[in-house]
C-alpha cells in the first residue's frame, strides 16, 4: 500500500522558553542559533505509523514537505528512518502561504505523485498548533478523512483507524485512498539505524517548484492568504512563586501543608 | 460583508444536556453578537431536545436551531460536517464558533474549507474591533510560548474554535425570550464514504479530571509506574485525583487518557499539584487555568517555578509523605 506522508520543519519545541524569541514588528518568530530546526513531532509519528503499516503490508513511503533546501534534512531524517523516497516543494511564491495555500501546493504534488491508497499527516504542528492542513487536503482531493489516529490497519482491503477521543476512541472502516491525520498516541517513533542513515545520505531528494506541479502562482503566497496575522507577542506571566524553605524537604513539605491552608485552598 | 449576518454557535448536546462547553461559547457569542449589534444564534443537533433548546435560550441565544439526529460521538462526523455545512448555508452567519473539542477540531477545518471561507482554532480571546467590525482572533502558538492574533479581511463567514475552560460558562436567566426554529436537513447517507464502526468510552474510575477540584499530577521526574502511589495517596488525603503529563503516557507509566496538556485534558481546578512536571509549555496549556499551582520538583531551575504560586526544591519521594501527613492532620482524617 503506497503511502504519502506530508511533514513539516519546525523550531525545536522542547528548547528552553528562554531561549524562544520573537520580532513583533516582523511578525516572525527568530530561530535561536545553535538550534537546528526539528520535522515537526506529530509527522515524525505519522511517519512511524507508515512504516509500522509497510512492515506489515508492503508498499512504499513517499514523504514530502514545503520548504526551502534548509528542509532537506527532515526529508533526510525520514528517508532514515525508512522512507522510500522524499521530495521538497520550493517556489519562492510559496513564500507567506497560509494553511489554506500549503494544502493546495500539497494537494497539487499528491496529484503529481499519484499512485497512493494513503496520505498521512501529524494531527497538527507543533508551532501554529491549528490542525487544518490534513483536513483541507482531504476536502481538496474530495476524500474519505479521519481526524487523529492513534492506530490505522488494513482489513478486508479497507482501512480501519482508531480515532482518538478525549475520553476513549472510535474505530472507522474507511475506503482508500484516504487522508489520516496521526495523533501522538502512536507512541515513540524509531530512530534512525546506520544503515538508515547511510542509505538517505545516498539517495537525492528533489525539489518541485510551482511549474512541476502544476500550482497556480495567484493563488498561493502572502496575496492569496485568507487571514492576515495582526499580532504576534510573547505573554506576560502573572504568577509569583514562593518558594517554602526549609532545613530539610521534610520541613518544607509540613510548611507547605500549612501555607495551603492559610490560603485556604485546602 | 453583505448577506452575512450575526454569531452562530455550533453546540453540542451530551446525554440530552447542553455542554459547559457549548454555555461557554453561547457566553462568547452573545458578547461578540452585542458588540455587533446582531442576533446571536444556536445551532443544536440532537434527539428530543426541545427543553435543551429552551435552555439555550435562557443561557443568551435569541434564535435556537435544532436539528434532529445523532449526537456527534454516535454520527458519522462527515455526515456532521454535512449537517453543519447545510445548516450554515441557510443562516448565514458572520460569525460560527465552535468549541475545540472532539467534535470541534474534526469539523471545524471542513466546515471552513466547504464553505469557501478561513478558520482559527484554539482561540483563547476574541474580540470585534469595533471600528473595523472584524473579528480578532488570538490563540497561543508555538506550544503557549507566544500568542498569535488574526483577522480575516475578505472571508465570511469566519470559523472559530475556542479552547474549553477560558470564559465562564453563561448563566441561564428564565425571563429571556427567543425563538426555537427547527430545521430538516436531508442527508444523502450514499455519500458518506466509510463507516463509524463503534465508539468506545473508556470508564474512569472517580472524579473526571475537568470536574475535579484538587489534581496532583506527576511528570518524568517520578521515575516509573510504582512512584504515582505517593501521588495517589497525596489526591486521595485532598479529594482530588491524579493526571499526568507526557512523559509518564510516553514511557508507559500511566495511561494516556490520564494526559493533561494541550493535546489531552485541559483543566482548571482549585489546586494543582505538579510533581516532577519540568512544565514543558505543551503540559502548562492544559493546567495553567489553575487557581494554585503548586511545583515540587529536584530542578531549582525548571520551568514549573515560574508558572506556580508555590515551590518546593527537592525530592517527591521526600517531600509528599509529609506533607500527606501533614495535610491529613489539617484536614482531620
Amino acid at each position: 500500500m503506497n503511502t504519502i506522508v506530508c511533514i513539516k520543519q519546525i523550531l525545536d519545541p522542547e528548547i528552553p522558553p528562554a531561549k524562544f524569541r520573537l520580532d513583533s514588528e516582523s511578525k516572525r518568530v527568530i530561530l535561536p542559533e545553535g538550534i537546528p530546526p526539528v520535522i515537526n513531532p506529530y509527522d515524525e509519528q505519522a511517519v512511524e505509523l507508515a512504516l509500522r503499516l509497510r512492515d506489515k503490508h508492503g508498499g512504499k513511503i513517499m514523504v514530502v514537505t514545503l520548504g526551502s533546501d534548509a528542509a532537506a534534512s527532515i526529508v533526510k531524517h525520514a528517508l532514515a528512518m525508512g522512507a522510500d523516497e522524499g521530495v521538497i516543494l520550493a517556489d519562492e511564491v510559496f513564500e507567506g502561504s497560509d494553511s489554506f495555500t500549503t494544502a493546495y501546493i500539497l494537494t497539487k504534488a499528491i496529484q503529481k505523485i499519484g499512485d497512493y491508497k494513503l496520505v498521512l499527516c501529524g494531527r497538527q504542528a507543533a508551532d501554529w498548533d491549528e490542525g487544518l492542513v490534513g483536513s483541507i487536503i482531504a476536502e481538496n482531493l474530495g476524500l474519505p478523512l479521519v481526524t487523529l489516529a492513534e492506530a490505522v490497519d488494513v482489513a478486508d482491503g479497507e482501512l480501519r483507524v482508531k480515532r482518538a477521543t478525549l475520553d476513549g476512541y472510535q474505530v472507522f472502516a474507511v475506503p482508500t485512498p484516504a487522508v489520516v491525520t496521526v495523533s501522538n498516541e502512536v507512541g515513540q517513533p524509531r530512530l534512525p539505524s546506520g544503515w538508515g542513515i547511510i542509505a538517505a545520505a545516498r539517495k537525492q531528494v528533489p525539489v518541485w517548484n510551482a511549474g512541476d506541479i502544476d500550482v497556480n502562482s495567484s493563488q498561493v503566497g502572502a496575496g492569496a492568504a485568507r487571514r492576515k496575522l495582526v499580532k504576534l507577542f510573547i505573554p506576560v506571566r502573572e504568577r509569583k512563586c514562593e518558594i517554602i524553605q526549609g532545613e530539610t524537604t521534610v520541613e518544607a513539605s509540613v510548611k507547605l501543608a500549612t501555607r495551603l491552608r492559610e490560603a485556604k485552598v485546602i | 460583508m453583505a448577506g452575512y449576518q450575526g454569531v452562530l454557535v455550533c453546540g453540542e448536546v451530551a446525554e440530552g444536556k447542553i455542554t459547559t462547553i457549548t454555555k461557554e461559547l453561547i457566553n462568547t457569542g452573545r458578547r461578540l453578537s452585542d458588540d455587533l449589534n446582531q442576533p446571536l444564534s444556536v445551532l443544536l443537533v440532537g434527539r428530543d431536545i426541545h427543553e435543551v433548546a429552551k435552555e439555550a435560550i435562557f443561557l443568551g441565544g435569541d434564535k435556537v436551531y435544532i436539528i434532529d439526529g445523532a449526537p456527534f460521538a454516535e454520527s458519522h462526523p462527515e455526515r456532521y460536517v454535512m449537517i453543519i455545512v447545510s445548516a450554515c448555508q441557510q443562516i448565514a452567519p458572520s460569525i460560527i464558533l465552535l468549541g475545540q473539542t472532539d467534535m470541534g477540531r474534526d469539523i471545524a477545518p471542513r466546515l471552513a474549507a466547504r464553505l469557501g471561507t478561513t478558520v482559527c482554532m484554539d482561540c483563547i480571546e476574541l474580540a470585534i474591533d469595533l471600528e473595523t467590525k472584524l473579528l480578532l482572533q488570538t490563540k497561543p502558538v508555538y506550544g503557549g510560548n507566544a500568542m498569535a492574533a488574526w483577522v480575516s479581511e475578505d472571508h465570511q463567514p469566519q470559523v472559530v474554535t475556542m479552547r474549553p475552560r477560558v470564559v465562564a460558562p453563561a448563566e441561564p436567566d428564565t425571563s429571556k425570550k427567543g425563538e426555537i426554529v427547527p430545521v430538516a436537513i436531508d442527508i444523502d447517507d450514499s455519500v458518506i464514504s466509510g463507516k463509524l464502526l463503534e465508539t468506545v468510552k473508556e470508564e474512569i474510575k472517580g472524579i473526571r479530571l475537568e470536574e475535579a477540584k484538587v489534581i496532583v499530577a506527576g511528570g518524568g521526574g517520578i521515575g516509573g509506574s510504582e512512584g504515582f502511589q505517593l501521588l495517589q495517596e497525596l489526591a486521595q488525603v485532598l479529594s482530588g485525583t491524579i493526571g499526568v503529563s507526557r512523559v509518564p503516557c510516553d514511557e508507559g507509566w500511566m495511561p494516556l487518557s490520564l494526559e493533561i496538556g494541550q493535546t489531552g485534558h485541559m483543566v482548571s481546578p482549585n489546586l494543582y499539584i505538579a510533581v516532577g512536571i519540568s512544565g514543558a509549555l505543551q503540559h502548562l496549556a492544559g493546567c495553567s487555568g489553575s487557581k494554585c499551582i503548586v511545583a515540587i520538583n529536584k530542578d531549582p531551575e525548571a520551568h514549573i517555578f515560574r508558572e506556580a504560586d508555590f515551590g518546593i526544591v527537592g525530592d517527591y519521594r521526600e517531600a509528599l509523605p509529609p506533607l500527606i501527613e501533614k495535610c491529613r492532620a489539617l484536614l482531620a482524617i
